[in-house]
């Protein structure tokens, strides 16, 4: 002991201070949390203290209210509808996405010829930045000049005058915004499912193949099981992803076609109530309805870590 | 060998449609952005290919000599660059401790700090553009750079968290023995090897910038300061007559070697994102 402190260089402490593993640990750690704490935490503490008050984008610091803003937001129909449609968005496309991307990432483990091209095409969606390629779909659901319709028509499907307006009927124009929502996030999922086969190590193939499984009863007894908790995981994100997207809704419809707000999404509710309107209080009231889904999501995930930890 | 004949066949035929799917927007970006733009107001030309008076450089010039897309990609740039900046001084620091100093804790820590990244903009929309109101930030981009690391910052941790846990703890514990310092062995170690990690954390944190869109809508309207995302949506498409020729071109430029880099690097993202994750 007294023969370390002896050799120990005069003057240096400071520097001996970062040898210790906790106090180096600490403070490496330390400037990411706290960051992360006042760029998160504060404003979501402040989101929650602004839906009490009635404060304004003109009146930055409104009165206390109370529960008024939730109580109001709960009775409003156009509310009622924001969520009806955000669970109906949400649902729908993770379906898909989920099977689809399963599919994709299965087929993209195998070496094939072309896989690269292949693979950055089915990528595309998700790596082009997404308010630009609604910019392709937007002119693709042109009310006149939609590539859509002039294929409908060539086809002899529709008559010219009678073709789907794609963003001006309400049903449709719901169909429109899932369907491109999903087109997005499916490239996302198959990311992580390809994280997840990644992770399945070659000897649970390699025994597979030695027990004699065939092909499909490999996919079945093996890889789907084992392709669960990834699913699970992509699952959670994409509802995230989904339930609490604007730019999807807001670019294609802005929660229209008037008058009936039939795309409506919570998010864009709270983004025309708080931005738009300037009525932060009830802006800021509106968004937090999501915190419940985000909540139970993440405890989801917690859960999940600690699983795959043990395993 | 006809079994994985059969395989190879499946994988295009499954493969095969979700990529033409997939990519056919962008199909018709290209066409239409260097399309004659009576062309494709004309239905008697096919509008999956062009006419007689297309390819054409038409439109790229429209939004070269007639837009603000110039400035809006500088902002853009300026912000990405400054973002990564912060996002790396942080997030090395961090994903590394977590990885190696901290154990159990650190594993707990880094899940946590990662769930944050779920806390969407749609969330901190409202209480940001008050702070910004606060602070009169408005119509900056410095608003921006202020933001952003919110979201880069924990996925970014958690990325380099997972690079770290792979690089073998043995080479440390080599250069430690050698008589290097933690600090020394950090600087002249670790970091070194895990460069490729870090790059494929630049890459994506930049791309998260460039693809955000809701806080760059928000906070600035002026275009001359406007992103690249809300820029073309707010000057190009709300007028009368949208130049879709012009905004397919500004669409494709930084879409195509975002996808380029983003195929390149994603078997490292990848390893770090289940690094993390499965270990």
């Amino acid at each position: 002991m007294e023969a370390v402190a002896a050799a120990r260089p005069r003057g240096r402490r400071w520097t001996n201070v970062f040898e210790r593993q906790g106090v180096l640990a600490s403070a490496l750690i330390a400037p990411a949390v706290i960051f992360v704490l006042a760029l998160v935490g504060g404003p979501l503490a402040l989101a929650i203290g602004l839906s009490f008050t009635n404060a304004t984008s003109g009146h930055l610091h409104g009165k206390w209210v109370g529960l008024e803003n939730f109580r109001h937001e709960w009775t409003n129909p156009a509310f009622e509808h924001a969520v009806w449609h955000t669970f109906l968005f949400t649902v729908i496309s993770q379906v898909i996405v989920l099977v689809g991307a399963g599919l994709i990432a299965h087929a993209l483990t195998r070496k094939f010829r072309g896989r690269w091209i292949l693979r950055f095409l089915i990528l595309l969606p998700w790596a082009a930045p997404i308010a630009l390629s609604l910019m392709a779909w937007k002119w693709m659901f042109d009310t006149s000049y939609s590539i859509l319709n002039w294929t409908l028509v060539h086809a002899h499907l529709y008559k010219p005058l009678e073709v789907p307006q794609y963003l001006a009927q309400p049903k449709i124009a719901m169909g429109s915004v899932i369907a491109v929502h999903t087109w997005r996030i499916l490239p996302f999922a198959v990311v992580i499912f390809l994280a997840g086969l990644a992770s399945i190590p070659k000897e649970v193939n390699d025994a597979a193949a030695i027990d004699g499984a065939t092909g499909f009863q490999k996919f079945w007894s093996v890889t789907l099981p084992l392709q669960l908790p990834i699913a699970t995981v992509a699952l959670l994100f994409g509802i995230v992803f989904t339930a609490t997207d604007m730019a999807v809704v807001y670019i294609l419809t802005q929660g229209g076609p008037p008058p009936s707000f039939s795309t409506e999404m919570v998010t864009t509710w709270a983004y025309k109530t708080g931005v738009e309107s300037g009525s932060l209080g009830p802006g800021a009231a509106i968004s937090l309805f999501l915190l419940p889904v985000l909540a139970v999501v993440s405890i989801a995930m917690l859960l999940f870590a600690r699983r795959s930890e043990v395993a | 060998m006809s079994a994985a004949f059969r395989e190879k066949g499946l994988s295009y035929l499954i493969v095969g449609p979700f990529a033409i799917v997939l990519a056919f927007p962008f199909y018709v970006m290209v066409i239409t952005a260097f399309k004659n733009q009576t062309e494709f107001y004309n239905p008697g030309i096919t509008p999956y290919w062009f006419g007689k008076h297309s390819p054409t450089l038409d439109n790229v010039r429209f939004l070269f000599h007639h837009t603000d897309y110039t400035r809006w990609l500088a902002n853009t740039a300026i912000v990405g660059l400054c973002v990564v900046g912060i996002t790396l001084a942080l997030a090395v620091p961090a994903g590394y401790a977590l990885a190696r100093l901290a154990g159990r804790v650190g594993q707990s820590l880094g899940v946590g700090i990662f769930l944050t990244y779920l806390v969407p903009p749609t969330l901190l929309f409202i209480p940001f553009f008050w702070v910004i109101n606060q602070v009169h930030l408005q119509n900056s981009i410095w608003s921006l750079v202020l933001v952003y690391p919110s979201f880069t910052v924990p996925f970014a941790t958690w990325l380099l968290m997972g690079f770290f846990k792979t690089i073998p703890a043995e080479l440390e514990d080599a250069a430690r023995v050698d008589g290097a310092s933690r600090v020394g062995t950090l600087v002249r170690v670790v970091f070194p090897i895990s460069l490729p990690g870090v790059l494929t954390v630049v890459i994506f944190s930049f791309s998260l910038v460039v693809n955000e869109f809701v806080y760059a809508f928000t906070f600035i309207s002026p275009s001359q300061h406007a992103m690249l995302s809300p820029g073309v949506y707010t000057n190009l498409i709300r007028g009368d007559l949208p130049e879709w020729g012009a905004i397919m071109v500004a669409a494709l430029i930084p879409s195509i070697p975002l996808a380029l880099l983003y195929n390149t690097f994603l078997d490292r993202f990848i390893a770090g994102f289940t690094g993390g994750a499965f270990r």
